[in-house]
């Protein structure tokens, strides 16, 4: 069974670094690269491979933001909340896709077809205030533009 | 090598190594923690021991900043009491102030600060997270709202325990001292050792109280209340009134008990006799007809849980003896029940144990009776408190004798409340099992004292039997893998007989004692025990006549059908992680 949680690719990985100091963070990258997020299971495997308690991997996992620990949806929503999108109302654009489809930052909509990160800055302020989905940039977002935007990815 | 330095102008000399913070203590300066214990390594999380060099503006933690030669410590100026200040009210900020109805009401090291301190009002806006408390196991209790971070509890389960239930969840303001995957405690791997409740610096780890339970039986008249209560209890329970660790109550307890309303007044070292017996023989039997061996130990709860889970191959090792609690209440039930023309449904059997595990123990099903061999564990800090709340002055109560036929005991069984005293009890009636004679001197020195790992060899009359004994959960682990590797690959291993107990110091300090406990703490306590030992005429388990009459009347001989019936249990593996 746990041969077939992580690919070929990824098991070879972990055996190459298994009992290396410092791997654990590089074992998480490529689970998660690999499985778009950090699950519950993929973590006990983790946790039984390179001999690291659960505790412990789930204390780095939650302190890092970039590992994500739920399943991303089809179309990855990230909002900015970076300082100038912050003041350009990014938030106003998590609380529409709330009233929209019903996602928390963090979640998943109820088909699976989007999931809501929010994040420090895409790197294009001049945009303010910026979401992206699926890696396509939409700026200058207002919340009415909100359900157009979905649409297009429904 | 000794280094040389002053504290505040006042010259030490200290071993290589030495904190700054224990150099001071030793010139009589104290630096406040609150995040630092003596029994862990220094996290330097809370900042309140800074401090710093004589012509340096830099600030140290003393307690992370080893001593050098010549070094100027400063440790109270007017800078310091200010940063010392801040952080104790924004600490205090981040927690709440209900300290009247919090169980560590007066036993509390941020409460003590606010104290010396002189806090009388909040500078900072209160900003406290509310969080929902976890009592998923119904032994410890977690209330996440009153943790101040320190840590302390992760340390312990990581370091002391090995056991890694906790760690640091989440980041900043978010950070919890919690399981995994958002698990309630009793899905971790907790082993209800209670570490982290006696080194929370504050109130936010607890025993579950089960005083209410013991008190309606004891307000119930068709119930008849027999009590028993562990060796370790009787050298702590006086620092609850008052009195020094180590010194010894156990006559007054019996009194207590009694003005409390308890029929009958038993001692868990009549059990802890009848364990030796019991476990003496299943390795004499082991032994002689080449069984498995090592042969651990069974009485510690918290241990039982720890080899369920992190070594379930090495199970066939522990000795199938119950605790001496389980049974000192199988045959309250039994034995006794039977001799005093009581139903064993009317008896309701309490233990006081200095142990927050024996409360999950008792759940296990492993008793020889419906409803279990014991009906409720109150920890010694409950009993402390039903005694103060019920008027009794404790410190100068008269003394008392425990009821017969189940309440004699001799030193062998004082001393199984700390560490190397099972395997000393042990060894005493194992040298007369396998040899007829009795040893000369009782006392087995090389497995007393808190070295984390004690080995010997014992000389029964030309067999030679290897001993190792091992308390703090984390240091077994160790010795656990080298018989596991043994084990895998054929090879002898080269121990016949192994005490573990998941506390230092063993139960002396374990998770229902009195709060403040260190290793001077410790000694102390085992001295109490070692003394009450001494004291007794009989130090042989298998002198103690009620130990021979049990058998002769009832249990015919140890590991007897009955006996099997009665007092013997089987373990199995369980998962790390319970959902």
């Amino acid at each position: 069974m746990s041969k077939r949680m992580f690919s070929d690719e990824l098991d070879a990985f972990i055996n190459t670094w298994a009992g290396k100091p410092g791997n654990l963070i590089m074992v998480l990258h490529k689970v998660q690269e690999e499985q778009g997020y950090i699950s519950r299971e993929a973590a006990e495997e983790v946790s039984k491979r390179l001999g690291i308690p659960l505790a412990t991997i789930w204390g780095v996992v939650t302190f890092y933001h970039f590992f994500k620990l739920n399943k991303p949806g089809k179309y990855n929503i990230q909002v900015c909340l970076g300082t100038a999108c912050y003041l350009k109302g990014g938030d106003a654009i998590i609380e529409e896709l709330g009233k929209e489809i019903g996602l928390e930052v963090g979640g998943l909509s109820e088909d699976g077809l989007f999931s809501l990160e929010a994040v420090r800055c895409v790197g294009c302020c001049g945009l303010a205030p910026v979401m992206t989905i699926g890696g396509e940039v939409f700026g200058k977002v207002t919340k009415d533009q909100v359900k157009g935007i979905l649409d297009k990815f429904a | 090598m000794s280094i040389h330095l002053t504290i505040n102008g006042i010259p030490v000399e200290v071993e290589a190594g030495t904190s700054v913070l224990e150099a001071a203590r030793k010139a009589g300066v104290r630096i406040p923690t609150l995040c630092y214990h003596p029994d862990l390594k220094p996290f330097g999380s809370c900042g309140l021991c800074v401090c710093k060099q004589e012509g340096s503006a830099k600030i140290l933690r003393a307690c992370a900043t080893p001593c050098a030669e010549g070094m100027k410590i400063i440790t109270h100026d007017d800078e310091l009491y200010e940063v010392r200040r801040t952080i104790i009210e924004l600490t205090m900020s981040t927690h709440p102030s209900s300290c009247l109805t919090c169980v560590r009401n007066n036993k509390c090291e941020l409460q003590k600060l606010a104290i010396e301190y002189g806090v009388r009002e909040q500078p900072f806006e209160e900003r406290i997270r509310e969080r929902k408390v976890d009592d998923s196991t119904g032994v410890i209790v977690m209330d996440p709202y009153k943790c101040i971070k320190c840590g302390r509890c992760v340390q312990v389960c990581q370091q002391l325990e090995g056991v890694y239930a906790l760690d640091f969840i989440g980041r900043g303001d978010n950070t919890t001292m919690s399981p995994a995957a958002n698990l309630p405690l009793n899905s971790s791997p907790c082993i209800k050792c209670g570490q982290c409740v006696v080194h929370c610096p504050v109130g936010a780890l607890y025993e579950k109280d089960d005083v209410g339970k013991m008190m309606k039986a004891i307000h119930d008249p068709t119930k008849v209340v027999c009590v028993q209560m562990a060796p370790a209890v009787r050298v702590a329970i006086g620092e609850e009134f008052g009195m020094k660790p180590g010194e010894i109550s156990t006559g007054k307890l019996y009194t207590a008990l009694r003005r409390l309303g308890c029929d009958y007044v038993f001692d868990t070292n009549f059990g802890a006799d009848l364990t030796i017996m019991e476990e003496g023989s299943e390795l004499v039997d082991r032994i002689k007809n080449n069984g498995v061996l090592p042969q651990f130990t069974s009485c510690c709860p918290g241990w039982i849980n720890y080899i369920e889970e992190y070594y379930p191959d090495l199970l066939e090792n522990l000795s199938s003896a119950k605790s001496p609690m389980m049974m000192q209440g199988a045959i309250t039930k039994s034995y006794f029940a039977e001799k005093a023309g009581i139903d064993k449904k009317d008896i309701y059997s309490v233990a006081i144990m200095p142990c927050t595990a024996k409360k999950d123990e008792i759940r296990r099903p492993i008793s020889a009776y419906e409803g279990g061999d014991v009906d409720v564990v109150l920890t010694t800090r409950e009993l402390a408190r039903i005694i103060s709340q019920y008027g009794i002055d404790f410190e100068n109560l008269e003394e008392s004798e425990a009821d017969s036929p189940i309440g004699e005991y001799t030193g062998a069984g004082t001393i199984f409340g700390v560490t190397g005293g099972v395997m000393e009890a042990a060894v005493r009636t194992a040298y007369n099992l396998v040899t007829g004679k009795e040893l000369d001197k009782v006392e087995v020195e090389s497995v007393r004292g808190l070295e984390t790992v004690k080995k010997g060899t014992v000389d029964m009359g030309g067999v030679s039997v290897n001993v190792a004994v091992v308390h703090g959960m984390a240091n077994a682990k160790e010795l656990l893998d080298e018989i596991r590797e043994a084990k895998k690959s054929g090879k002898k291993v080269p121990y016949d007989f192994i005490e573990v107990m998941a506390c230092r110091g063993g139960c002396i300090a374990g998770g229902g004692q009195p709060i403040g406990t260190d290793d001077e703490v410790r000694t102390m306590r085992s001295n109490g025990l070692y003394t009450d030992d001494e004291k007794c005429t009989l130090r042989r388990s298998h002198e103690n006549p009620s130990i021979k009459k049990i058998y002769s009347d009832y249990l015919e001989k140890p590991l007897s059908h009955k006996a099997h019936e009665l007092l013997h249990a089987t373990f199995s593996e369980k998962p790390l992680y319970k959902d």
